[in-house]
């Protein structure tokens, strides 16, 4: 049975999508159909140091969150994890299918390889990793920002 | 609050579809009663949204849910449709906050319950709890499976 008691975040590993260079680093995890993790998003995107991505897609809340984690880990599949996240993240009221093949056509991806990855099992099981060792971590909402493997930021909220 | 080892006061209240709901009818199961202050604010919806993502891993270790606040039944059911969660959600309305009230969790100068999780065992006795330390700070879930482990 799949072990949900606390731990720590993992540290940042070879197989996270990192962008930006450094021994340290801070992880976020964050929902692609999520409004407050695209402005924070953007408002990292200017930040030095290293920055590692990590999904954690709330169904129940985003039902198109699923697709577009997919469509990210596809898209990083060949090698444009961080475009196609900026692309969802700059244009949120277009995420049906037929808006992420012309995504994936503006960023030169293999179409047939696209839709293949997208779907397949691998991607899925890696999407679900990453949003389980987040709930591990006690990410309680998106976005969540962790230095170090320690919560340092969570969007403030009203009750 | 309510502390572990006590026994669980019983209740009857509506649910989103208006039935009665008795914590009496769990007996012989366990049941997380999820306190929470209001429906529709963000945190509450990220709490519950982020629990529907963990349910069969939830309903694997025999637990059953049930969300509690102060608001009437016919918002719970309209808070119920928004999040696309199917956790029952129970409405304290009238007398407002008496079984929040009963197990602790009200917070008289907000007028509404703060996030309080409690465990109930098969026995009806309370097994486990957590108390948020301020109402927009959301329990993990990774806590909840802390206290089924």
């Amino acid at each position: 049975m799949t072990d949900l008691t606390s731990a720590a975040v993992p540290p940042i590993g070879a197989d996270d999508h990192v962008r930006g260079e450094g021994e340290e680093g801070l992880i976020v995890y964050a929902d692609l159909g999520c409004p407050r993790c695209a402005a924070d998003w953007a408002g990292l995107a200017g930040r030095p140091g290293r920055i590692a991505f990590r999904h954690f897609p709330v169904a129940a809340k985003h039902p198109r969150s699923p697709a577009l984690h997919a469509a990210a880990e596809a898209a990083g599949a060949q090698g444009q994890f961080f475009a196609m996240v900026a692309s969802l993240y700059a244009d949120r009221g277009r995420v049906d299918d037929p808006h992420l093949w012309e995504r994936a056509e503006r960023l030169g991806l293999d179409l047939e390889r696209f839709e293949r990855d997208r779907r397949g099992e691998a991607t899925l099981a890696r999407v679900r990793r990453d949003f389980l060792s987040g709930i591990r971590g006690g990410v309680a909402g998106t976005p969540a920002v962790f230095d170090a493997c320690t919560l340092v930021a969570v969007r403030e909220r009203e009750f | 609050m309510i502390a572990a080892g006590e026994p669980a006061p019983d209740f009857t209240l509506r649910d989103q579809d208006g039935e009665q709901v008795s914590l009496a009818d769990f007996r012989g199961r366990r049941v997380l009663l999820v306190f929470y202050p209001q429906d529709f604010s963000p945190v509450c919806g990220d709490q519950f949204s982020i629990y529907q993502e963990v349910k069969p891993e939830l309903a694997a270790k025999g637990v059953e849910l049930l969300g509690i606040s102060v608001d009437h039944r016919w918002a719970h059911k309209a808070f119920q449709e928004k999040l696309g969660i199917d956790t029952t959600l129970l409405a304290d309305f009238e007398p407002k906050g008496e079984v929040a009230r009963a197990y602790g969790s009200y917070l008289e100068k907000f007028g509404f319950a703060n996030r309080v999780l409690v465990l109930v065992d098969e026995a009806g006795r309370v097994a486990w709890t957590y108390e948020a330390p301020n109402p927009g700070e959301i329990p993990g879930a990774n806590l909840i499976f802390d206290a089924l482990a």
